[in-house]
């Protein structure tokens, strides 16, 4: 039983850095309805930033500030070069867009830093610490109270400030945004700048983990199934998604694995999410409209 | 010497997707303090001619092709929707379109922030326009889409006036609206017309609702104005009251006549 708990836990925890990923996403469908290929492009551009410049010696605070900088740099640049001339082209040219700009920043970032892998240590053990007869991970646990914190500073920015109060608006009504004067392109830039940042962390915390290098862009392929599962409307649903995904990925690997040789790990997240598109395609906590009776 | 007028449409035409001509030639104005009535049946280019002033054409691939479009004697062309709300210029969606997930209070919040208002001027604002519809304040922290429909009728007129408005574009409010509530709507618009000064252009196909608040009307008819001038004038002609204005008194008695006749013994 502590090991069904053990490999649960574990689950949960690893599906909290999905859900990191996820998260980025959300915010920019739900300002925009694209859904943003170059979200992982992202994820590896901060990551490698940020490595970039603690290995030329520039402590990890200022780092953190340059980074950030520079992930805002990017959304206005986004903004300017990329949404602004595409505004009302159709969803599938934006979407081939941002696949474009992922292919861009990928570039970008390996010519400016190299390809080499680099390692990033936050500083957190991966020690376990135990409770019980259960034990995690001591990174993983720092890995999720990043993301609780995150998604909290998040979720009150939506609530209460007014780039919030727009962005619910324009994720409701577009062209009724527009009409009451909503500055749709301010908003988008912050909206990237916004998943910037979730980029920024997410790609400290999978770089820390599996090192900082190319294949950090592919966590886009991984939240996928998140967001299937989850709904791609809802910052809740990306967190859900990315925990059913992780704990139901290391059950099946531990439970089900072994009847099939194992490795059922990387594709087990898939076929979950195409049950759920047969099932209930809007997801968990997708769009659910009110309906006035 | 005349003063121009608030909003001028010189012979625009204007093209959806590039191909679909949906306005051929349309001129209007709203004089500063006017209430002008713009008529017309479904299709007939009303909530095109509006968005071509408010320019929200873009939106929804609209251009205006040819003519042009002034606001306070300057091209709105090089103005975007943002900077017209900015300067006094909105637009009430035809259906209401308030934002369903968000509360009311944040739906009229919403209508502000082209003005970027500090947070004492935007608590101020939307305690007077909830001043205004007291069904509103009872309901601040209801979700939008749980209002009935002419509660959100009020709260996206609401949600416009917060931005201060000198003209307002009002597309089809009577719509789906129980006969009470379009008049308080219209009550609502002469109301704000006299106390506030506000013009309204107002897109109707509720003709007689239209036609008593306003000063003047246009009729357009797929996308051409066919007839326009004072209320009185509009009234006169028989072939738009005809067409737009439930028929001549005489078709309305016949049609009494015959409807009300006694059925035929059998």
């Amino acid at each position: 039983m502590s090991f069904f708990l053990e490999v649960l836990i574990g689950g949960l925890l690893a599906g909290v850095m999905y859900s990191m990923v996820a998260i980025g996403f959300v915010l920019i469908y739900k300002a925009s309805g694209v859904f943003n290929f170059a979200q992982g492009a992202m994820v590896l551009f901060a990551a490698l930033t940020f490595v970039s410049i603690t290995e030329r010696g520039v402590p990890f605070a200022l780092a953190l500030v340059i980074t950030l900088a520079a992930m805002f740099a990017l959304a206005i640049a986004v903004e300017r070069a990329v949404l602004r001339p595409l505004v009302n082209a159709p969803p599938l040219s934006l979407f081939l867009a941002t696949l474009g700009l992922a292919y861009v920043l990928e570039g970008l970032a390996q010519t400016v830093w190299g390809t080499q892998v680099h390692g990033l240590d936050l500083g957190i053990s991966d020690a376990p610490i135990g409770a019980g007869a259960v034990s995690v991970s001591r990174f993983d646990l720092f890995a999720a109270a990043t993301a609780a914190s995150l998604v909290g500073g998040l979720g009150a920015l939506f609530r209460w400030t007014r780039a919030g109060v727009a962005l619910r608006a324009v994720a409701d009504d577009p062209l009724a945004a527009i009409a009451v004067g909503i500055d749709l392109r301010r908003l988008w830039a912050i909206v990237w700048g916004a998943a910037g940042v979730v980029a920024l962390v997410a790609g400290l915390l999978w770089g820390a983990r599996v090192g900082v290098q190319f294949s950090l862009s592919l966590v886009v392929l991984k939240a996928l199934p998140v967001l299937i599962i989850g709904g791609f409307s809802s910052i809740a649903g990306a967190i859900a998604g990315g925990l059913v995904v992780g704990a139901s990925e290391k059950l099946a690997e531990v439970y089900v694995g072994p009847l099939v040789n194992g490795g059922i790990e990387t594709w087990f997240p898939y076929v979950l999410a195409l049950g759920f598109l047969l099932v209930k395609p809007a997801g968990l906590f997708g769009e659910r409209s009110i309906e006035r009776v | 010497m005349t003063t121009p007028p608030l909003l001028a449409l010189d012979s625009i035409e204007v093209v959806y997707d590039g191909i679909v001509a949906a306005l051929h030639g349309v001129t209007l104005e709203v004089p500063a303090g006017g209430i002008v009535a713009l008529l017309g049946a479904n299709g007939a280019g009303k909530s095109t001619t509006l968005k071509a002033a408010s320019g929200l054409l873009a939106a929804e691939r609209g251009k205006v092709v040819a003519g042009s479009v002034s606001f306070r004697g300057a091209p709105v062309r090089a103005r975007g929707p943002v900077q017209l709300v900015r300067e006094g210029l909105v637009q009430v969606l035809e259906g209401r379109h308030c934002f369903p997930h968000l509360t009311v209070e944040e739906n009229l919040a919403t209508g502000a922030f082209a003005r970027r208002p500090s947070a004492s001027d935007l608590r101020q604002s939307i305690e007077r326009v909830l001043e205004r519809f007291p069904r509103l304040r009872e309901r601040r922290r209801a979700a939008a889409g749980h209002l009935s429909g002419g509660e959100q009728q009020m709260l996206a007129l609401g949600r416009a006036l917060i931005a201060r408005p000198t003209l307002v574009l009002l597309d089809e409010p009577s719509m789906g609206l129980a006969p009470k509530v379009v008049e308080e709507m219209f009550t609502l618009v002469r109301t704000l017309h006299e106390t506030e000064g506000m013009s309204f252009l107002l897109a109707e196909q509720n003709a007689a609702a239209a036609l008593a608040v306003a000063n003047t009307a246009y009729v357009l008819e797929n996308g051409r104005v066919v007839a326009g001038g004072t209320v009185a004038d509009i009234r006169a002609r028989v072939d738009v009251r005809d067409l737009y204005l439930g028929g001549t008194g005489t078709g309305r008695t016949r049609f009494r006549a015959r409807s009300e006749a006694p059925p035929p013994a059998t």
